[in-house]
């Protein structure tokens, strides 16, 4: 698995993130410009949706700093911005390290609750060994 | 410190998640660990400052668990019913968090096995949890249309990918 070094958002950024993320059409908008930018009108196309309706949405992702768009007064096209949604997707790391230290503490809990193993004596050390001469 | 192995962690289709490991105790152990609430709130989800003052365990197909984490800032809640239990071998359960994090509803699987004995005794816990929404394929990502979106969605994957070498 890559490994994705971002610089860190803050909680509400995240929170941010996600709350833009929780709408299917939001989602559908997003996943549109991956394929690259594009005008309000040719992102409204494909829902049955009014233009308004869909700039709510794409200002409500703007806010969360998952599209922007350019100052091309023609047409403004709306861009992604793949950095916060890579931190959003990062879940499953954390995930993965929320899991592996639950299991840690498990690990030493399962020894806590256990007979300790048997183990030889450790012979006393050195009592015996002659010291090699220099 | 004693680690019985490494964990894996892998997606299944896109809706599952599935996490193996295993630990050197008797299954007996470890299926107390995580059905006697006594046991559990010492291990899951727990550290020097995340306590679980909520742990509480009826475990029965149609019987219901509830699980509080108290954070620093905030409190966290699972909370689920049983649907299947195999006394010492398997728990299947459903999974609510509030707040949520995902949409929908998981179901989590937790499947233990014995091999070995003696000081190679170990029991492996197999975990399945599956999501309601393709939460796992890209996060909290969803691609809700027909096909013409998913070229999209996987260039979009694609532009992440590339973005760790930049």
């Amino acid at each position: 698995m890559q490994q994705h070094s971002y610089g860190r958002q803050t909680p509400a950024q995240l929170d941010a993130t996600f709350a833009a993320l929780a709408d299917p059409t939001r989602r559908a908008l997003l996943a549109r410009l991956a394929a690259g930018e594009a005008s309000v009108s040719e992102l409204a196309r494909p829902f049955r949706m009014s233009q308004p309706a869909i700039s709510r949405h794409l200002k409500v992702l703007e806010r969360a700093g998952l599209v922007s768009h350019s100052r091309d007064a023609q047409r403004r096209p709306r861009r992604l911005e793949p950095k916060p949604l890579a931190l959003a997707t990062e879940w499953l790391e954390t995930y993965r390290a929320y899991w592996e230290a639950s299991y840690a503490r498990l690990d030493d809990l399962l020894a806590a609750l256990q007979p300790a193993p048997r183990r030889r004596r450790p012979r006393a050390t050195g009592a015996k060994r002659p010291r090699s001469s220099p | 410190m004693t680690r019985a192995g490494t964990m894996s962690l892998s997606t299944q289709g896109d809706r599952e998640i599935v996490i193996t490991r295993d630990f050197r105790a008797p299954r007996a152990l470890v299926w107390d660990a995580y059905t006697k609430p006594e046991i559990l709130r010492r291990w899951l989800g727990v550290s020097p400052t995340v306590t679980m003052p909520v742990c509480e365990i009826d475990l029965r197909v149609g019987g219901r668990y509830a699980y509080q984490w108290a954070r620093p800032k905030n409190v966290m809640w699972l909370r689920g019913t049983y649907l299947e239990v195999v006394p010492q071998q398997l728990i299947v359960c459903t999974e609510e968090f509030e707040p949520r994090w995902y949409e929908g509803d998981g179901v989590g699987r937790f499947e233990l096995t014995e091999t070995g004995s003696g000081s190679a005794l170990r029991t492996t816990v197999r975990t399945t949890v599956r999501y309601d929404s393709d939460v796992v394929r890209a996060g909290v990502l969803k691609t809700p249309m027909e096909q013409g979106l998913a070229a999209g969605f996987n260039a979009l994957e694609d532009l992440m990918a590339g973005e760790g070498t930049g």
